[in-house]
């Protein structure tokens, strides 16, 4: 299996409410309400943790399900959130480059 | 014999500038100048409750009418370059910069074109300030404000045919809302939807926002803050492709669902439903 990586784009605002997050694409306005779940899923999507990572150690251990289902459906669910532009999913761990040195 | 050839002399009389109109809604004036004195009878008309000449406006615009119709089904758009705004729709061009508040508009002599621009304009002077252009009808009573948004067919328009005399129509289709101290005012606008109406130039403080739902009997639920904030942000109009200033508006909702009573009235369209609007 492929590790695959996430990242939450920065063009988006965002708040959670009631325990779930509402997420508004900064772009087009396009408003996303995400479930338990995906709220997960959301807060560790920091680039760095492997997908199954997140899946085995916050999804599992809280809900009545199996590693390969949970994985399977978190795939989808984020190859759907970045098909929206508002979450980004890499094969490799994703660290933003420093910002170029300004010459004076 | 005169060698003069007689000519039509110049006349030294100027032609004395129309007046520009200033349409106010939300205590937001804006300024039209058109030279078309058929255009301006028609706007004058059309915005005949919200007419303040003596007001300083926000912002100008030009109006140019041209009889060259653009591709009517162009959907709209509205975005920025450097200050300056530009809303494009199939029917209108229009830019507006917001350095000095001056602009102008493109369009044909039709009154829905200028309507849009108007619209979209509040939206954009509301949106740096916390306030709203929403989807829905509201009505004062009792020196109270209340709003009622649905989608489409949920009773917007219903709730304002339905209501009693002693409350006072503020629009049956687009309601603005700004900040007023720790709350809301509601104000009246000319923006009308099915009922062809004009809404009453007045004003009052928010008291609550429905979220309409028809069933078989009259009833008013409590509404989960996470709802509500996803349903006032579907009903919120806004246009423009601007990252930050989406920002500004997704915070100001969240801020408005926090300070507002928000709450989902369930009714059947009989006038009985404004018994639970006081």
């Amino acid at each position: 299996m492929n590790e695959v990586y996430i990242a939450r784009s920065m063009q988006i605002a965002s708040r959670m409410l009631d325990g779930e997050m509402i997420i508004m694409s900064a772009v087009d306005s396009t408003l996303f309400n995400l479930n338990a779940v995906g709220t997960i899923i959301w807060q560790a999507a920091d680039g760095i943790t492997p997908l199954s990572e997140i899946v085995a150690r916050r999804i599992c251990i809280k809900f009545d399900v199996s590693q390969e289902v949970a994985y399977r459906d978190a795939l989808e669910f984020v190859k759907d959130l970045e098909s929206h532009g508002i979450l980004s999913v890499f094969e490799r761990p994703f660290v933003c480059d420093p910002p170029e040195a300004v010459e004076s | 014999m005169s060698l003069a050839i007689p000519q039509a002399a110049p006349s030294l009389r100027l032609r004395p500038q129309p007046q520009p109109l200033v349409i106010e809604v939300g205590s937001v004036p804006i300024q039209l100048r058109s030279s078309d004195p058929r255009f301006r009878k028609l706007i004058e008309k059309r915005y005949a409750g919200f007419l303040n000449p003596s007001a300083i406006p926000a912002c100008r615009f030009e109006i140019h009418l041209t009889s060259n119709a653009r591709l009517i089904d162009q959907d709209l758009t509205v975005f920025k370059r450097g200050s300056v705004w530009r809303l494009e729709r199939g029917d209108f061009l229009a830019e507006l910069d917001l350095r000095c508040r001056e602009g102008w508009i493109r369009q044909t002599a039709n009154p829905y074109s200028i309507d849009s621009v108007l619209r979209i304009t509040h939206s954009l002077l509301l949106a740096t300030e916390g306030g709203f252009l929403l989807h829905a009808s509201s009505a004062m009573r009792n020196g109270r404000a209340f709003l009622f948004a649905g989608v489409s067919g949920a009773g917007k328009t219903t709730m304002a045919r339905l209501a009693p005399p002693d409350a006072t129509l503020l629009t049956d289709e687009i309601s603005y809302v700004r900040r007023a101290g720790s709350g809301y005012q509601a104000h009246g606008t000319p923006f009308a939807g099915e009922l062809a109406r004009p809404g009453a130039n007045l004003s009052a403080p928010l008291d609550t926002l429905f979220l309409l739902e028809k069933a078989p009997a009259n009833s008013v639920h409590p509404v989960a803050q996470r709802l509500a904030a996803s349903a006032f942000l579907r009903h919120v109009l806004f246009f423009a492709e601007d990252a930050e200033l989406v920002s500004r508006v997704f915070e100001s909702a969240l801020e408005f669902v926090s300070r507002v009573n928000i709450a989902r009235l369930a009714f059947q369209p009989d006038a009985r439903v404004w018994e639970l609007i006081r």
